[in-house]
């Protein structure tokens, strides 16, 4: 469990204005059986036309295999920049991630994208593998991911 | 040093490294399997846009294409939301086998390359690695030292069976080894980021917008062979600003799905192509054959680790404790001990018993720690030097030439150099000799000339222990067991008596074998398996030394057979003479494994006086494949003491000898076995030539007779005995 005021990796120019109303959002992400060594995972927000807003959390912890987070690397050319201090494990077949930060409340309702890319070594990358539009509606609805994660939800 | 550089590195790794090159081996095994399985390219120079045309028609959802260094190509698709991967026939497009490797195999990889603990265990293997490097290389220097220098690495090995294991298995396997470790270090370096990589994929550029081009309009797809192919990764579904990503062997870069054309490009750097060399040549993954050649040798390292911690276990052994030693300053007897496996430590500490139970004050040093400055009240000075293969110093007596500098002052100290070595060697004792040799040049003044002791013999040294006693004026009766078998009781069984006509009573001893029980087997105690040439240590009434004679039986033939012939004032062989069947001596057995017939169907020569005959008289008896065996024998007259004479005649009947020359000294003819050989001379260098082995037993005079016949034989050839011995093609088991 990371308690982290995430809201600061992203854009300024989105956070600033929202920052004092934040609230504590936990990312749950559940891995399936998939039958390989622990995924690195990369979890970030795109507006809704797909650009890049900032990172929420990276885990995996070797830059050099950052590149198979392709929609990730493509958007932030692997600048480690991006996710210092919001890194850490990689996620073993089965397990489960579990992160709370502060999240701007003006990232809800405003048609921002909650994507995860994943990647497992000596296996296929599965960039954009969950992609869910953030809503308080859609909060504790829990989507299902393409190749690695069972499922996604984020609760507020 | 250089043996404390592989024996800690050795001892402390010794598990780590086993688990490691274990893993490998298993691990090498599998690029074989998937060359092996995946299916063959028939088209050649097929093209990627032709491959990626079939793979999409079978897959209309496929997203990558990866060719693996085998040749094996995968396909991944994501069809009616679930996705899919297979191995892929490239002929037609359609999927043929799992693409996912192996739980076994991805479970053997994360053990291999980190004991399934991650960063810290990558480190420890890493470590592994290192320790492997730094063992290599000291391996080597260490056979380079024993044999003799680089240039005779591969010189046949000496000594015994763990340390020739560990040697020969070494010599196959470090070449591998060395690049098998050097390669995992640049590979765990990579993986903390500490080599330098490519520049990673180029940024995404921009593109047309449009999409649907066909694969086959693509000129860079057309223009790739399959060959080439690293990774075709297609555009997302529905993402306008997507592109083909291509990573082939000479580059990376993107192209538009509308228009077809490359629109960015990288070629692959330098260091790229580095990482992959040494992945490829670590895993095997694209070169399987050398893959398996790494496995292989990697399977030394069990036997090498397995060798190396029995030979230290054996070696500390043989490294006693001692008691009532004295310092330097203090001593009146310095004791200084060359010893290279530590079996010289166990003679010194005989000796510094006997001397210190005599009343002396004895200090006992290594011969590198020589310090003649300290000895101020030292009366005497004895140096105990092995020898270390061809003549080198041992490895506690470093350094200790360059340190013998003249005697300080007027307060000379006489010296003692006792030789410890293997009389088969070339240059028996030869470390001893230049020590006592370079002590007199220097102007110590030697209270003994210099002794030997061959192959640590415990006669030799009481031998030299009552000529040090007279020398000194203590009486010494130095009883040293090299490694103290347990002898066991053994009955004679039958007897035939020769020589008694010209005074010199001999006699075959044929003993039973004791039933050996399981647990003897399991824990080596008991006769264990012997074979003729084999030595069986007697140990006589009224004194714990014992003596050796070579076995004429192999445990298979169901009895113990030895030659004895009376010593003038012989205990032991007095002893024997007087058994009657239904007698027993106490008896054990030592391995003498370099003195019987090499494998293989080349001519074997067999030369011997007297009892000597017993183990060649062995080598015959077995030999029912009929190599050809020749054998000279010299015996003193034909109807007293032709020992074996009527097995030789039925042997030579059944093939198992090819020839018999007989010579006797007390007929008329009055010849040795040097004559006979003389006389035979064509007839020995023509099997010299044809690849003969010499096997040659009986007394040091008789040996050094036809060492120095073979010696004018073997010259027209430009052959020495020396040469052959070098090679293991001539063998002396002399008393």
């Amino acid at each position: 469990m990371k308690t982290l005021l995430a809201a600061l990796a992203l854009s300024t120019a989105l956070v600033a204005p929202g920052l004092a109303l934040a609230r504590p959002v936990t990312l749950t992400t559940t891995m399936n059986a998939y039958g390989g060594n622990g995924a690195y995972l990369a979890i970030y927000v795109t507006d809704a036309e797909g650009a890049y807003q900032g990172s929420l959390w990276v885990a995996g912890g070797k830059s050099k295999y950052y590149e198979h987070l392709s929609d990730w690397y493509r958007a932030t050319a692997g600048n480690t920049a991006e996710i210092n201090g919001i890194t850490g494990a990689s996620v073993g077949a089965g397990r489960e991630l579990t992160i709370t930060l502060d999240l701007a409340d003006a990232l809800f309702d405003a048609g921002y994208v909650l994507h995860i890319d994943a990647a497992v070594e000596d296996m296929r990358n599965s960039p954009s593998e969950i992609a869910v539009p953030l809503t308080t509606a859609g909060a504790g609805q829990a989507t299902p991911g393409r190749r690695y994660i069972a499922s996604f939800a984020y609760a507020m | 040093m250089l043996r404390s550089l592989h024996r800690w590195p050795g001892l402390i790794a010794a598990l780590l490294l086993v688990v490691l090159a274990l893993s490998g081996a298993a691990l090498s095994v599998f690029p074989a399997i998937e060359t092996v399985r995946t299916p063959a390219q028939t088209e050649a120079g097929l093209s990627l846009a032709t491959l990626a045309t079939r793979i999409r028609t079978v897959h209309p959802g496929v997203e990558q294409i990866r060719r693996a260094p085998s040749g094996a190509i995968t396909a991944y698709w994501f069809e009616g939301g679930t996705p899919g991967a297979a191995i892929i026939d490239p002929a037609t497009g359609a999927g043929v086998g799992s693409a996912d490797a192996s739980p076994f195999e991805r479970w053997l990889k994360n053990l291999h390359r980190s004991l399934f603990l991650d960063d810290t265990g990558r480190i420890v293997a890493a470590a592994g690695a290192a320790a492997t490097l730094i063992l290599s290389l000291s391996g080597l220097s260490l056979v380079a030292r024993r044999t003799g220098g680089w240039r005779k690495m591969l010189a046949r090995l000496k000594g015994p069976l763990a340390g020739r294991l560990h040697v020969e298995i070494a010599r196959v396997s470090v070449a591998g080894l060395l690049l098998s470790s050097l390669t995992a270090l640049w590979m765990t370096a990579s993986t903390f980021g500490f080599v330098p990589e490519g520049a990673g994929p180029l940024p995404m550029p921009a593109v047309s917008g449009q999409t649907g081009v066909l694969l086959s309009k693509m000129p860079m797809l057309r223009d790739t062979p399959v060959s080439a192919l690293r990774d075709l990764t297609f555009p997302a579904p529905d993402d306008l600003t997507d592109a083909y990503a291509l990573k082939t062997a000479t580059g990376e870069g993107y192209l538009d799905q509308g228009t077809g054309l490359v629109v960015a490009w990288t070629e692959a750097g330098a260091w790229e192509k580095v990482n992959e060399t040494i992945y490829m040549l670590h895993t095997g993954r694209g070169a399987a054959v050398l893959g398996l050649i790494l496995g292989l040798m990697a399977l030394g390292v069990p036997v090498m680790a397995g060798t190396g911690v029995w030979m230290w276990v054996f070696g500390r052994r043989g490294r006693p404790r001692m008691r009532g030693t004295v310092a330097a300053g203090q001593a009146d007897t310095i004791l200084l001990v060359g010893s290279e496996g530590g079996s010289t430590w166990g003679f010194a500490a005989t000796l510094q018993a006997a001397l210190t139970a005599a009343g002396l004050r004895v200090h006992v040093a290594p011969m590198q720690a020589f310090a003649p400055d300290h000895y101020g009240r030292a009366k005497r000075i004895v140096v105990l030097a092995a020898t270390y293969g061809d003549g080198v110093a041992p490895a506690s007596a470093k350094g200790f030439l360059d340190r013998l500098a003249a005697p300080p002052d007027a307060s000379v100290i006489p010296l003692v150099v006792l030789g410890f070595g293997d009389s088969s060697f070339p240059a028996f004792c030869g470390y001893a000799h230049e020590v006592a040799m370079a002590a007199s040049d220097k102007g110590w003044p030697m209270l003994l000339p210099l002794d030997t002791v061959d192959r640590q013999s415990p006669q030799d040294f009481a031998r030299w222990g009552r000529d040090f006693g007279a020398a000194i004026g203590v009486p010494l009766e130095l009883n040293h067991q090299p490694s103290a078998p347990a002898s066991i009781s053994l009955t004679l069984i039958s007897r035939r008596d020769y020589g008694a006509e010209v005074q010199a009573p001999t006699a075959i001893l044929r003993f039973a074998l004791p039933r050996r029980p399981l647990w003897q087997r399991l824990t080596g105690r008991g006769l264990a398996g012997f074979a003729a040439g084999d030595l069986l240590g007697i140990v006589p009434e009224g004194s714990p030394i014992p003596r050796f004679y070579s076995l004429a039986s192999a445990r298979r033939d169901g009895f113990a057979e030895i030659c004895v012939s009376r010593c003038p004032g012989g205990l032991c062989s007095g002893q024997l003479l007087d058994l009657a069947p239904g007698d027993a001596v106490r008896a054990f057995l030592k391995a003498n494994p370099d003195f019987r017939p090499k494998r293989g169907r080349a001519p074997v020569i067999l030369i011997a006086a007297g009892t000597g005959i017993g183990p060649l008289a062995g080598f015959a008896r077995k030999n029912t494949a009929h190599r050809p065996m020749h054998l000279w024998f010299g015996a003193r007259h034909p109807d007293s003491d032709l020992l074996y004479g009527d097995e030789m005649a039925a042997w030579q009947a059944d093939g198992r000898v090819a020839s018999v020359t007989t010579t006797f000294s007390r007929t008329a003819k009055r010849a040795y076995v040097q004559d006979a050989l003389r006389q035979d001379g064509a007839r020995i260098a023509q099997l010299i030539k044809d690849g003969a082995q010499v096997l040659v037993c009986g007394g040091r005079g008789m040996a050094a007779g036809v060492a120095e016949v073979l010696t004018d034989i073997l010259a027209p050839q430009g052959l020495t005995p020396a040469m052959l011995k070098a090679k293991g093609r001539y063998v002396e088991d002399v008393y």
